[in-house]
């Protein structure tokens, strides 16, 4: 293993490799970020500056060596900045999710006893202000945008510029100090730390360090070809590992250029300008994406709708051959290429994805209807399967052997091994060091030898060598029959459906399985509007008969090609009900990466649950739900259940 | 006279200025019909000041003597400490006043951007042929003007919808994109005719916190018609109230709310 104890040529740590960015490449674009509406560029060496200002400004506030510094706003150019610099004073960022609500930061930030915030905006600012009194170890705070804080006591908060400024007036003390400092970072210091959502339990703080992250940024560097000229649009949460990786330790290392948007309701304009190379998006953009383009295409004039159909008909067949580089007949590709002229090229466009030459998805297993359409336009889309404890990396698809259903071979450098029960364990350089302040969890997913469990169940194929995830290891559970149940298996090929947003299952040590539904509102809004059926609210969509007719088959569909596989046919959906509102991370029944949890969904329906098993055709429920600036209220509904058909195995009893 | 007039604070801790306009004895006829019937009130630098009313009560006449759209036959119109002659509607502009309307009055055609360029109209000095060959100083003020636009815009996050042409927002956008043509052409006094009429609560949410934060980041004086009392209570540091043209109260918030006059304007009183 290569427990290097240096990094190359004395990199090693992102602040080294700043300044090497800056001496080597030190015009050129590091950040960019859309503000009044242009494009404004930070070279390598204005960032170097502001980095090192930053830096000083933070000595001159009093920043000790082992110090947290929580981070919290959208991606903005300042922010990784800052990142940079807070490691510079031999201090350790620790990025927050921006829409976490006041209690979830306020358990993180005691935890790891941030002495430091740099917030975004007025909302950041509010929040930590809120929670303050609880955060023992809070001093100071830094803000970016000023906007509505002319009144706040100014006592404990400074403006971003105003620590810039005093941090460029510094004397030589605090200059030297910086020096010392950045020059006692080593490869095993602590590069960041991040909080895992934590589908289960506390967020747990995962300790990165600079030769995590560093190693791990070289090998995927060098996997796809990623070079200085790369362009990578900064758009997901800059406390997940995956914004982490790609932006900072990626871009850092290769010296491509992070593009921040202008703001979140701006994306798809600012990726049309940016068109990056690199793109990375969970399965949730792309179905969106998918749903969007499928939603104006049924809006769209009778050729436009011929054409695409056609031209799309052509692009699932040979598409993906083409961009794999197989063999394709003459006729083929020139259809192809007419094809490329009239529809995919200017789709791509629209989409922002004309220049993506590396694009992954990860996180969640992705639609096969969905992969095969990106890919078949000639979207070199892959799949990648990692976790923060891993620095992300545990296996990636190689170009060329794309597939839908799997996650690819290990990264190299990391190794894979499955356990008797079927977990994928892996050890690699990007291997965390510890979980922070918590040595049982530390040592129950870390063993001596540095193998780690993922938690997750998997196999690897044996003609391929590529590996398949079925589900969370401790998911997979057995019905009263004992056959086997894989609640996620059947909630992904539920979810693929564009009419579904969500769906929960449920069946462990039952005699069938049941399910929770919620229904996409744009797509099934759309649908509702080409069929006039006039609705007011999700909730009223959501119990629309027609919706539920809509939903049942789906479900059937579903259910016979569970009924194909053997081993899982006791995973078919029995009965189901379509929720009145949809689950929201706020209300604690999605993680902040939009994961459900399926437990505390179990426990907060549970009158649901119980009728979907009583054989009750209908249900009272009431649910509390929390808005977006934390208030509460409760939604009543009366709930229609449904039943749906299975198909019957000869092993299964005549129902 | 008027320049005596001390400022005050008000209870959240603002310092607010010396009078910027007064309004002496106006009385405002149509015909045979008076709209306002000798009213006289003063507005403050850096206060936002609210006239409500009922139906009818007069409040958007009273808006527009004080744009100077509308000529009282008598009292006398001050605007910092001078007497205010006939003026035409760009004159006011220079002044510095900007104004929304009720029915909002945005060119639909055109975009969100094109829209809030529009307030910056009386800022351009460059001539028509200059603008059309778009070159040295004409393009130099469009650069500059943009930027202050942009500004806007962001102040107003309506970043999303620069390039959409108004025709296609929805109602309460468009009162944005009215308020940012407004605040481009950086007024000293804003007027606000019904700035939430026929909003939704998140909505009305919103456009109070962008008059707060006008009103607390560029320190524009804020005169505004609301029929939202909740909004109005929460907003304003102090108001008028009118009632069939005249004049039924005038103080803070909490003042206003127990003047058994307004108690009566709004609820009615019975005549047995």
């Amino acid at each position: 293993m290569a427990q290097s104890n240096k990094g190359t040529n004395n990199l090693v740590s992102l602040p080294a490799l700043l300044r090497r960015n800056a001496n080597t490449f030190g015009s050129s674009a590091a950040f960019r970020e859309k503000e009044f509406g242009i494009w404004q560029t930070w070279s390598w060496a204005k960032a170097l500056d502001e980095a090192e200002n930053f830096a000083l400004g933070l000595i001159e506030l009093g920043i000790q060596p082992g110090d947290f510094v929580a981070v919290l706003g959208r991606n903005r150019p300042d922010l990784y900045i800052s990142m940079i610099a807070i490691q510079m004073t031999g201090a350790t960022p620790v990025p927050q999710y921006q829409d976490s609500v006041a209690d979830e930061m306020e358990y993180v930030l005691a935890h790891c006893g941030a002495k430091f915030v740099v917030a975004g905006d007025q909302e950041q600012v509010d929040k930590i202000l809120e929670i303050q009194s609880k955060l023992p170890d809070f001093e100071q705070m830094i803000y970016l945008d000023g906007r509505g804080l002319r009144k706040y006591d100014h006592s404990k908060l400074h403006s971003f510029l105003s620590v810039m400024e005093s941090g460029k007036n510094s004397g030589q003390n605090s200059r030297s100090i910086l020096k010392d400092r950045e020059g006692a970072l080593t490869y095993d210091s602590t590069c960041v730390m991040l909080y895992t959502s934590g589908t289960t339990g506390r967020p747990k703080g995962v300790v990165l360090s600079n030769a995590n992250i560093i190693e791990t940024a070289k090998t995927t560097c060098e996997f796809d070809n990623l070079t200085q000229s790369d362009e990578i649009l900064a758009y997901l949460p800059m406390a997940w590992i995956g914004d982490f990786i790609f932006s900072v330790g990626q871009a850092m290392w290769s010296g491509f250029c992070v593009n921040c948007p202008e703001s979140a309701d701006t994306l798809s304009t600012d990726l049309r300008e940016i068109g990056p190379t690199y793109y990375f998006a969970p399965p949730r953009v792309f179905e969106m994406q998918l749903t969007n383009v499928m939603i104006r295409m049924e809006d769209s004039g009778r050729f436009k709708k011929w054409l695409f159909d056609y031209f799309m008909e052509h692009a699932r067949q040979v598409g993906a051959n083409i961009l794999d580089g197989k063999s394709v007949g003459l006729g083929s590709r020139i259809k192809y290429f007419l094809g490329e002229l009239a529809v995919y090229g200017p789709l791509k466009n629209t989409l922002g994805l004309s220049k993506v030459r590396v694009g992954y998805t990860a996180g969640e297993a992705i639609g096969p209807e969905i992969f095969d359409f990106y890919r078949s336009l000639g979207i070199n889309l892959k799949q990648l399967y990692g976790q923060t404890e891993a620095s992300v990396y545990i296996t990636q698809q190689p170009d060329g052997e794309v597939r839908g259903d799997t996650v690819g071979v290990p990264t190299p450098g990391v190794e894979v091994r499955i356990g008797d029960n079927g977990e994928v364990y892996y050890r690699s350089p990007g291997t965390f060091v510890e979980y922070y302040k918590n040595p049982e969890s530390t040592a129950d997913t870390k063993d001596p030898e540095g193998w780690v469990a993922t938690g997750d169940a998997g196999f690897f194929e044996e003609d391929t060598g590529h590996l398949r995830i079925i589900d969370r290891a401790k998911d997979v559970a057995k019905m009263s029959d004992g056959s086997m149940f894989a609640p996620k298996y059947v909630e992904n090929k539920l979810k693929f459906y564009p009419n579904i947003l969500e769906a929960v299952v449920f069946g462990a040590g039952k005699e069938r399985c049941v399910a929770f539904v919620n229904i996409d509102l744009s797509a099934v809004g759309n649908w509702a509007e080409r069929n006039n059926i006039a609705y007011s609210s999700y909730q009223e969509l959501a119990g629309n008969t027609k919706v539920l007719e809509m939903v049942k088959e789906h479900i059937e569909e579903v259910n016979i090609s569970i009924s194909e596989d053997k081993m899982l046919a006791g995973c078919q959906v029995h009965r189901f009900i379509v929720l009145h509102k949809e689950l929201d991370a706020d209300d604690g029944e999605l993680t902040r990466t939009r994961k459900v949890r399926r437990k505390i969904i179990g426990e907060k329906f549970k009158d649901l649950v119980t009728a979907l098993y009583d054989g009750s055709g209908s249900v009272y429920t009431e649910t509390e739900v929390t808005y977006e600036d934390g208030r509460k209220g409760k939604i009543s509904a009366n709930l229609d259940i449904v039943d749906a058909q299975v198909i019957n195995q000869a092993n299964i009893a005549a129902e | 006279m008027l320049s005596t007039t001390e400022g005050y604070m008000t209870p959240d801790g603002r310092q607010i200025g010396g009078v910027v306009m007064e309004m002496k004895n106006i009385t405002l006829k149509f015909g045979g019909v008076t709209a306002i019937e000798d009213i006289s009130f003063d507005i403050h630098e850096g206060e936002i000041r609210a006239i409500i009313g009922p139906n009818g009560a007069g409040k958007s006449s009273m808006l527009n003597v004080i744009s100077g759209f509308y000529v009282p036959q008598q009292g006398e119109v001050f605007f910092r400490g001078t007497k205010r002659a006939q003026l035409k509607p760009f004159e006011v502009a220079r002044q510095g006043i900007a104004r929304t309307f009720q029915n909002i009055a945005l060119f639909e055609g055109m975009s969100v951007l094109d829209n809030v360029m529009t307030g910056r109209l009386t800022h351009m000095k460059a001539g028509i042929i200059s603008q059309s060959l778009w070159r040295g100083p004409a393009e130099r003020e469009e650069t500059e003007n943009r930027e202050i636009c942009e500004r806007v815009i962001d102040f107003l996050e309506i970043q999303s919808i620069r390039k959409t042409p108004v025709s296609r927002l929805p109602y309460g956008l468009k009162k944005r994109v009215e308020l940012a043509r407004a605040l481009a052409s950086e007024p000293k006094l804003l007027l606000l005719d019904e700035p939430m009429a026929g909003m939704n609560v998140e909505e009305k949410e919103d456009m109070s916190r962008f008059i707060l934060d006008v009103n607390d980041e560029f320190g524009t004086t804020i005169a505004l018609i609301e029929h939202d009392m909740g909004v109005v209570m929460d907003l304003s540091d102090r108001v008028v109230v009118m009632d069939y043209g005249k004049k039924i109260g005038d103080g803070t918030p909490s003042e206003v709310r127990n003047n058994q006059a307004v108690i009566d304007a709004y609820l009615g009183v019975s005549h047995d």
